[in-house]
């Protein structure tokens, strides 16, 4: 595939995952500063986004998983992952992190326990359309293009 | 929402050297950042980066205090070193939250004039108001933009004490919109809180307007 189509490819995939919500403006932020001096900047935020958001799924799975729940902990934890979510753009992640305080304020282990399921599956498809923009990306650099305008 | 054909990655236009001074042996504005997401270290130091600050990052108030050399210790790795001219501090962060490394910060006589801006992804107007009444230039919403920093630190290093202080002085922009919060909830950590029984002004002098 030529260049030409790859950036349409790149654009209309973009335009996607904004459309869907999978993504927000700060991803956008993100974007605009990348440049030759940090041309990996994006993909190395996201790396790190993921090694995060893996480490406090398993966190929360532990948590959940007692006997006895320690809410504060759990709600420690989402609001880390909130955070993290919304400093990438990761939009649907971090709307499901907000329903998950919520259960956790009102200590519903149930709630919880959805909304963790929940969080995976976002989490999955983030990552994987994320992994997907940046595969495009190089695909455009490999053909000698320039992902950016 | 991105529009259609938009451009992916725009520079940011021309040379943002807005910390960075043009002239041989200029001093650069240098910003020490502390927060404890990985993630948000990565981003914030960009940002500053990208405006051609020197960016000293640090995962703790514990460790932004070592770097200060607040800590009690008699080596201080940074005080030798290039000083800060701006604080930028997540809020909440395990062990010493923004609050107690503001706190500590004014009540040092070396380091007290150092302007210092809280970060939070959470609005708490109680929150908001201890912050800016202990001396906090501002309170940053996350996740921090670029204009927000740029704005900041266009004002700071333009600061004399009378630019800051006009600053202060200036009303709370309508635009801004606050939440008030309840300070009942169990889960919040603002639970050192005694503002339920705060009868001052309760509006905050000032806040990220949006």
């Amino acid at each position: 595939m030529d260049v030409v189509q790859l950036k349409r490819q790149l654009i209309a995939f973009t335009e996607l995952l904004f459309g869907e919500g999978f993504l927000d403006e700060q991803f956008n932020q993100l974007q605009q500063l990348q440049d030759e001096n940090n041309p990996n900047f994006v993909a190395e935020v996201a790396t790190l986004f993921f090694e995060d958001s893996e480490r406090i799924l398993n966190e929360l799975a532990n948590n959940l998983d007692k006997q006895s729940v320690d809410f504060k902990k759990v709600d420690a934890h989402v609001h880390q992952l909130k955070g993290s979510s919304s400093s990438i753009g990761a939009q649907r992640v971090q709307r499901v992190c907000i329903i998950f305080r919520n259960f956790c304020n009102e200590r519903n282990v149930e709630g919880c326990l959805k909304c963790l399921q929940q969080l995976k599956h976002e989490y999955a498809l983030v990552k994987s359309k994320l992994e997907a923009l940046f595969s495009l990306e190089q695909q455009i650099l490999a053909a000698g293009g320039s992902p950016s305008i | 929402m991105a529009a259609a054909g938009a451009v992916l990655r725009q520079k940011l236009p021309g040379n943002m050297d807005i910390c960075g001074r043009s002239g041989k042996g200029s001093p650069e504005f240098h910003v020490l950042a502390v927060d404890d997401s990985l993630v948000d270290r990565k981003v914030i130091e960009k940002l500053l980066r990208s405006l051609s600050c020197k960016v000293t990052v640090v995962e703790s108030g514990s460790r932004a205090l070592q770097f200060l050399g607040l800590d009690g210790e008699d080596s201080s790795v940074g005080f030798d070193a290039l000083p800060v001219n701006l604080i930028m501090t997540d809020y909440s962060m395990p062990g010493m939250t923004g609050y107690e490394l503001l706190k500590k910060i004014k009540g040092s006589s070396a380091f007290r004039e150092i302007p210092v801006v809280i970060m939070s992804s959470e609005r708490i107007l109680a929150r908001i108001n201890r912050c800016l009444e202990e001396g906090a230039e501002e309170f940053l919403s996350k996740p921090v933009k670029l204009s927000d920093v740029e704005r900041l630190t266009r004002y700071l290093l333009r600061g004399e004490a009378d630019q800051v202080s006009e600053f202060r002085k200036r009303k709370l922009p309508k635009t801004c919109d606050l939440e008030f919060s309840f300070p009942s909830s169990p889960l919040s950590n603002d639970s050192d809180s005694s503002s339920s029984s705060r009868s001052s002004s309760p509006l905050p002098k000032r806040c990220k307007s949006v």
